[in-house]
């Protein structure tokens, strides 16, 4: 039986089972992964859904394999995707590195647990924020997605496929263990309605073909594996023809290429929405699950006149500077609730350079923070400025 | 000076395949890696395989570098997963022929667990190992290959450690095509890597080459031919023997050969017949309670 890839309706189901079908209304025929509590569910309905619409699920013996093997995957031409949680995070830290070089498109989704190491693999945490920055050696740019809610499983699943393959690169999805194991209503559009972004192709022939010269957008366009291109792709420091050289200047000249095409469309990239702003002398900067005690929290503030606001954010990486640093000339205070002891806060710090009070509240990890303590931190905030 | 250059690459009967815009290749004098090349071109050569549909996946290491030098869709992955990123560009466009070509370290050690489980699903790869017995591009260290005893820069007293017999590994996995010959087996090389290539599964091909720099310079081998002439005096072929008595012995003799060559279904064989629905008989323990009659109304 033919299954269909966009399942249009209204359902009842978790994030980690709305990331799927996310995935596959943008076109995901490839998973390869590996189990590991809270992401499962993922692996799983993949296992079954991706054979209906004629795709590949593998289940890996690693997670360093199942990244190598949808980066391959990817090569051969087919959109392609794994999900892990914190350890197996870390073992794909090496082949995202690996991805962010050769410039290939793919999707990573890390459903967060609490650690480090084994940690509490059953409950949340945020604690992956550095890591999905910093994770891999070397110095780099990176895109990641942050949903709060089984619908934004499904619909920033979509925007991290079509940036994957826009700017290509890996993209992450920094989800977490109660965004995707809640159930809540997820509304699926008709298939005419999913925006979709494939990778550009080379337009020139193949001897005329430099597979990291960059196009007006920063992005090189990209040839798959039979396209006739006899393309050369190494993690080694490359030219523009692909080729290793090991010198200063083409490091240089490689490095620039991936941190420029991520700069450079900063603004395109970054996400966020702005609630309850308009009149604010205070604002929660919140992200993922976060973002629904903050929205209660917001409203209690408010009940108790308190001119609060939320900044939602969408996407983490890049950090949306300039808007924070508008925003702390705004307000007095800027409040970030996050599942772990410090992490976006000090980028939050940064790009608020003094202009206003910036003030965490922190949760080791294992539970969500509440509205409350949020309501406490807005209020203590207000009296610190 | 340019005419010259342009003359003698033109008389080179690989130029075809070959990136020579990279030559001078970073192989030492004397290594056995280029021999290796120069025959799974031919190999290539004579498949009669597209060109477009052939591609090759290598790791880190001397034999890494193989990939960048081939003027066919090529990748130089990290270490030890070239395995698994061939898996991924294998099952995503099945019509390729995709060759893994590596070293010992990077496919036995760091990939090792790759290597026992793309054996185990039978993903359809060519997988060939280039054994030198050593780490060379790291300047020499002990590897799952190195004999016991032979000295390297981290068993300066000798290899206190066993090596693995990849062959056996290989077939006890699940391989369904395993070969091993030295450098010097030019023809039958060449001719394993093309049944290897036609051969649908996962294929293993190990090929014994003389590292006389970092191998060869702590054990008394550091003379190219003298290592090359070890090699063809020591070796002996034994086709169609099992895998585990295929011994190497470097005070014995090297015993090479096609061990095995066998039918069984790929990954994508099984995938597919799954995902048909046609899964045999699977004994069923569950007691067989009567079902509960249905009241008839209500």
């Amino acid at each position: 039986m033919a299954g269909k890839a966009v399942l249009t309706g209204t359902y009842f189901i978790n994030g980690d089972e709305a990331c799927c079908e996310g995935a596959l209304a943008v076109g995901c025929r490839f998973f390869a992964g590996y189990p590991i509590t809270p992401a499962t569910e993922v692996a799983e309905r993949m296992s079954w859904r991706l054979p209906e619409v004629g795709g590949i699920y593998i289940q890996m013996e690693d997670e360093m394999a199942s990244m190598a093997a949808i980066l391959g995957a990817s090569w051969g031409g087919v959109k392609a995707m794994t999900s892990t949680s914190g350890p197996g995070f870390s073992l794909m830290m090496e082949n995202i590195g690996l991805g962010l070089c050769t410039e290939t498109p793919c999707v990573v989704c890390n459903v967060q647990r609490a650690g480090p190491s084994t940690g509490l693999p059953t409950l949340v945490a945020q604690g992956d924020m550095m890591q999905a920055r910093w994770g891999a050696h070397g110095h780099y740019e990176i895109i990641a997605i942050v949903p709060s809610s089984p619908q934004e499983m499904f619909d920033f699943t979509i925007r991290a496929f079509n940036l994957s393959e826009q700017y290509r690169l890996p993209v992450l999805i920094m989800a977490d263990e109660v965004v995707g194991h809640m159930n809540e209503r997820v509304v699926i559009p008709p298939a005419d309605q999913i925006q979709v972004v494939s990778r550009k192709k080379p337009s020139v022939p193949p001897d005329r073909y430099r597979p990291y010269q960059p196009g007006p957008d920063g992005v090189a366009p990209m040839a798959n594996f039979g396209d006739g291109y006899h393309m050369h792709v190494t993690g080694l420091t490359h030219d523009e023809r692909g080729y290793p050289v090991m010198d200063a200047a083409t490091q240089e000249q490689m490095l620039n290429r991936l941190v420029t095409k991520i700069r450079d469309h900063a603004h395109q990239i970054i996400s966020y929405d702005a609630i309850a702003m308009d009149d604010a002398e205070v604002a929660v900067v919140a992200y993922g699950i976060s973002v629904r005690s903050s929205r209660r929290a917001v409203a209690e503030a408010r009940g108790r006149g308190i001119r609060a606001g939320l900044i939602k954010l969408n996407t983490v990486w890049p950090f949306p500077e300039e808007m924070i640093r508008d925003l702390a000339g705004r307000v007095r205070a800027l409040v970030m609730p996050e599942i772990n002891l410090g992490q976006m806060v000090r980028e939050l710090e940064r790009a608020a350079a003094g202009r206003c009070r910036v003030k965490l509240v922190p949760h080791a990890g294992g539970g969500i923070i509440r509205p409350g303590t949020i309501v406490q931190a807005l209020e203590s905030a207000l009296k610190e400025a | 000076m340019s005419t010259k250059k342009k003359n003698l690459a033109a008389v080179h009967p690989h130029d075809e395949l070959l990136r020579t815009d990279r030559m001078p290749h970073i192989w030492c004098t004397g290594c056995g890696i280029g021999t290796v090349f120069s025959c799974v071109l031919s190999a290539i050569e004579k498949s009669g395989i597209p060109y477009d549909d052939v591609a090759m996946v290598s790791g880190i290491g001397c034999t890494g570098r193989m990939a960048g030098y081939l003027k066919l869709d090529s990748f130089h992955t990290t270490h030890g997963r070239a395995i698994p990123f061939a898996t991924g560009l294998k099952l995503a466009r099945p019509q390729g022929c995709v060759l893994v070509a590596s070293g010992d370290g990077d496919l036995l050690a760091i990939g090792g667990n790759h290597f026992i489980h793309a054996a185990r699903r039978n993903v359809d790869l060519t997988v060939i190992c280039v054994n030198n017995f050593n780490y060379g591009m790291t300047g020499g260290q002990l590897a799952p290959s190195t004999p016991f005893g032979a000295r390297t820069t981290t068993s300066p007293q000798g290899c206190s450690e066993e090596p693995f017999n990849f062959c056996a590994l290989a077939a006890a996995c699940g391989a369904v095509y395993v070969a091993r010959w030295t450098s010097l087996h030019i023809r039958r090389l060449t001719t394993s890597i093309g049944e290897a290539m036609n051969k649908r599964g996962f294929s293993f091909v190990e090929v014994l080459t003389p590292c006389p720099t970092s191998f060869g310079r702590h054990n008394k081998m550091r003379q190219p031919l003298e290592l090359l002439k070890f090699y063809h005096e020591r070796s002996v072929i034994r086709n169609y023997i099992d895998p585990k008595d295929a011994v190497l012995d470097f005070k014995k003799n090297l015993v090479v050969g096609k061990f095995v060559d066998i039918e069984r279904p790929t990954f994508l064989d099984n995938y597919q017949l799954l995902n048909r629905g046609e899964l045999g008989d699977w004994p069923d323990l569950e007691p067989k309670l009567p079902r509960p009659e249905k009241p008839a109304s209500g």
